[in-house]
């Protein structure tokens, strides 16, 4: 039963205590995440006290609220389901598993039984592509959900098994897998820590920015910055107050990369992070995590107490000038805060909205100040680079793309994981010599890079992974998303599922993503159903340019690249009714 | 910084102030960017893209009513790229929101030759007119989300901060806190969201029931305040 309205006011003023030392804005989302936690909603009167104690307009805590996917402002159900619909988790029965779940509990999505006892959702992609179909039953992820024992996925029964991690070169990956989380003490065994002690104790930040931009590091994200030259830009920018900010936001459809960095290896992003500070000359980072990860986010909390605890964290740390305290925060549902400063307007408190750039990050970022934001992968390559130095870095991978690549594996192909391996190897080897090949039929295609990816097939199976020799295949690296479609699977399915995620998670900011995923959505649920009308082939084609060309972030510009890239493979799947209906229709 | 920049707009050599922006460099060159969300008095969140222009050896479109002019900067105002997103942008506002009472939108909508009914039978925002106090309704039916009602709500006029927005993506739409009535909320009724609104979506109460057909001495005793009857003259 939720309380009633002045009891959960004074429950929530003594919850929002924590960040009255942050008041204000940034203080908004984690009260409203608490108040949600606690009471199921977000009530009328609780939204008002949060308003007046952090002293927000009321009109913008109800915007806010009514941003993020996982704040409600009505009851919701003490147990909430959230299936994923996304293409890796659908084509494992995703949405037949969501229909059983709702007639079983006799309701329709989004409402909640009478009794408020349950409600069931979609949810958009939760990071466990490669143990599909995957579901979170309140607070709890689970992978290989049980399709037809609706009855045991509501009691959050799972079926997973340990991750797979593989590949030919274990390096950000080496202590990932084993099904154990490393302590401070088996991390610092391992040479953990040694990086930044080494740093602090030793180098300039001048000299760690110079080792980063030697190795030729670049970002993981999907936007291949340079990171030395990020960090040096900051370090370079007027003013004593700079921020760290690690993207661990991950929620790209196909992507599970950092959530496995992050659960198996938090102290290694927590170095990172440290060595960004450092060099930047940066006193506080903000490792901003989706909400969709909770594992993640527990074991992060449990390693920045140890780290701060064993001196690696917090003030004058390894015995140095040096002063970094590490905040974790958390999403609420919106796949757009992982754009850079969406996540800054996220961790200000206000709705994930893109800003215009310039300015920069570097120069004018998180509260306005210089900051360095980057994604988990790139900060966890760091305290390799600066442990065991530029030269030792770059004996792996290309000239032109050193070092290591995660990739994640999903959709039919035998052994779904998560694959680390030198730049340079070929799709092929990969998905055949390491994850064992398609699996259910023939290859059809791959989605790469990620929803806002493109399509492979076939013919690109020995393009080498690189970053000079993918961009001559005209395929993005985006953040290692391999998805694996057999024979047997509807590609229009495919491409009207990855409308859906972007129909709902555009932030409605911009006309062209605003109006253009909605109007892609539609044109591709007709496309799939066999409607196709004469002409939606030049539709798509002007409405997937137009968000390319002229949406305000990233995630518009992406937003068609997956159906342009299908249009250009296979132009006759968007053909009228009764003509070409021949292939990919199963 | 240099205190003056040279750049080409539309193959027109022309010099400006470091800092202008593209939409008033072309301006300056005699060259007509279209624009929606754009207002002067406003601060310019470049979202409805209309103003998208192409410059030579950028990945994407520039938003010329935030994008500064740069030396040797290569600018083209109205090319086939451009007018593809332009046209498409248009249409696709014209399939989603009413906006017959945008006179402008009308005219650009002529200028870029574009289709009204190109995406017909699409989803549109429809909304109940909303008639919660004696001073202006809403209809947000007519809203493109240009903004501009928040913005000088807040810290660009009135900092009232009676409005934001609720829902996200295409269900975004302006409200006050939990849909409250206006007569309720923060609003001092200044007036100032109805000034900025370009589709007629915020209109004075007494224009709205005029429309409607009322007579004006019944709209005059509709409209009028309590204690806002002016004192006889003895």
């Amino acid at each position: 039963m939720a309380p009633t309205a002045s009891s959960s006011i004074i429950h929530l003023t003594t919850a929002a205590q924590p960040h009255i030392d942050n008041p204000g804005h940034s203080g908004l989302l984690p009260a409203l995440i608490k108040a949600q936690k606690q009471n199921g909603y977000i009530s009328k009167p609780v939204a008002a006290e949060i308003a007046r104690v952090l002293q927000v307009p009321l009109a913008e805590v109800y915007g806010v609220i009514e941003f993020y996917a996982l704040l409600y402002k009505e009851p919701t159900a003490t147990r909430v389901i959230r299936i994923c619909g996304d293409p890796a988790c659908a084509i494992a029965g995703g949405h037949a598993a969501l229909e059983a779940v709702c007639a079983s509990l006799g309701v329709s999505p989004n409402t909640a039984t009478a009794d408020g006892g349950f409600m069931v959702e979609r949810s958009p992609c939760l990071g466990l592509c490669d143990q599909a179909p995957a579901a979170m039953v309140n607070d709890m992820a689970l992978g290989c959900i049980p399709v037809a024992v609706p009855a045991a996925i509501i009691a959050a029964k799972s079926l997973a098994k340990p991750a797979v991690v593989g590949g030919s070169l274990r390096h950000l990956t080496r202590r990932c897998g084993t099904g154990a989380t490393p302590s401070l003490a088996a991390y610092t065994t391992d040479g953990g820590y040694s990086a930044l002690t080494k740093a602090v104790q030793q180098l300039t930040p001048a000299a760690v920015i110079a080792e980063l931009k030697s190795s030729g590091l670049v970002g993981r994200g999907g936007a291949a910055f340079p990171t030395g030259v990020k960090w040096e830009s900051a370090a370079n920018a007027s003013g004593t107050e700079k921020y760290i900010v690690c993207n661990a936001d991950e929620s790209e459809p196909g992507t599970f990369k950092d959530r496995i960095l992050m659960e198996d290896d938090p102290h290694a992003v927590l170095e990172g992070m440290a060595l960004a500070g450092y060099a930047c000359g940066a006193q506080r980072g903000y490792l901003y995590v989706r909400a969709e990860y909770p594992h993640a986010q527990q074991r992060l909390a449990a390693a920045i107490a140890e780290a701060a605890a064993g001196g690696y964290l917090g003030n004058n740390l390894l015995g140095s000038k040096f002063c970094f305290d590490i905040e974790l925060r958390s999403g609420a549902g919106a796949y757009i805060c992982g754009e850079e400063t969406a996540l800054f307007e996220s961790i200000e408190g206000k709705r994930g909205f893109p800003r215009v750039k310039p300015p920069f990050p570097t120069t004018a970022g998180l509260f306005g100040k210089p900051t360095v934001v980057n994604n988990v992968e790139t900060l966890c390559n760091v305290p390799l680079i600066i442990g065991a130095g530029a030269a030792a870095y770059r004996m792996h991978g290309t000239e032109k793309s050193p070092g290591s690549k995660l990739f994640c594996l999903s959709g039919d192909v035998a052994r779904p994981g998560l694959y680390e391996v030198p730049f340079g190897v070929t799709l092929r080897t990969i998905l055949d010599e390491m994850a064992g090949g398609v699996s259910g039929g023939t290859l059809q295609a791959v989605l790469f890079g990620g929803a806002a990816g493109a399509f492979a097939t076939a013919a690109h199976l020995d393009v080498p992974m690189t970053f000079e020799d993918l961009r001559k295949a005209d395929l993005p690296l985006g953040s290692g998303v391999v998805m694996v479609f057999n024979h047997t699977r509807n590609l229009r399915s495919v491409l009207e599922g990855l409308a859906h995620f972007f129909a709902e998670e555009s932030c409605g900011k911009c006309y062209p993503c605003q109006l253009g995923t909605v109007r892609q959505h539609e044109i591709l649920g007709r496309v799939a159903a066999g409607h196709a009308r004469a002409g939606d082939k030049e539709l798509l084609a002007d409405v997937g340019w137009t968000m390319l060309d002229a949406s305000l972030c990233g995630l518009g510009q992406t937003a068609a690249t997956a159906t342009l890239s299908a249009i250009k493979l296979w132009p006759e799947l968007f053909a009228p009714n009764g003509q070409a209906q021949t292939a990919r229709t199963s | 910084m240099a205190a003056t920049v040279t750049l080409q707009i539309d193959g027109q050599s022309i010099t400006v102030a470091a800092g202008t922006t593209l939409l008033n460099a072309a301006a300056m060159a005699g060259a007509t960017v279209p624009t929606i969300c754009y207002h002067e008095h406003c601060t310019a969140n470049a979202l409805c893209r209309l103003c998208v222009v192409e410059v030579e050896g950028a990945r994407v479109l520039a938003p010329a009513c935030v994008a500064s002019v740069a030396e040797g900067m290569r600018v083209h105002t109205r090319n086939e790229r451009v007018e593809r997103s332009r046209r498409t942008i248009l249409e696709m506002l014209h399939s989603a929101s009413d906006v017959s009472e945008a006179p402008e939108i009308q005219q650009q909508l002529d200028d870029y030759h574009a289709n009204r009914e190109r995406f017909g039978g699409g989803e549109r925002r429809e909304a109940e007119v909303i008639d919660d106090n004696p001073m202006y309704i809403r209809d947000y039916s007519k809203c493109i989300l240009c903004w501009r009602c928040v913005q000088v709500c807040a810290a660009d006029a009135q900092f009232t901060y009676a409005i934001n927005f609720s829902g996200r993506g295409f269900e975004t739409s302006i409200s006050t806190f939990f849909e409250q009535s206006l007569t309720d909320s923060s609003c001092v009724f200044c007036g100032q969201c109805v000034g900025v609104c370009p589709t007629g979506a915020l209109k004075p109460k007494r224009e709205w029931l005029l429309e409607q057909g009322q007579a004006p001495a019944d709209i005059l005793d509709a409209t009028r305040g309590p204690g806002k009857k002016r004192r006889e003259r003895k």
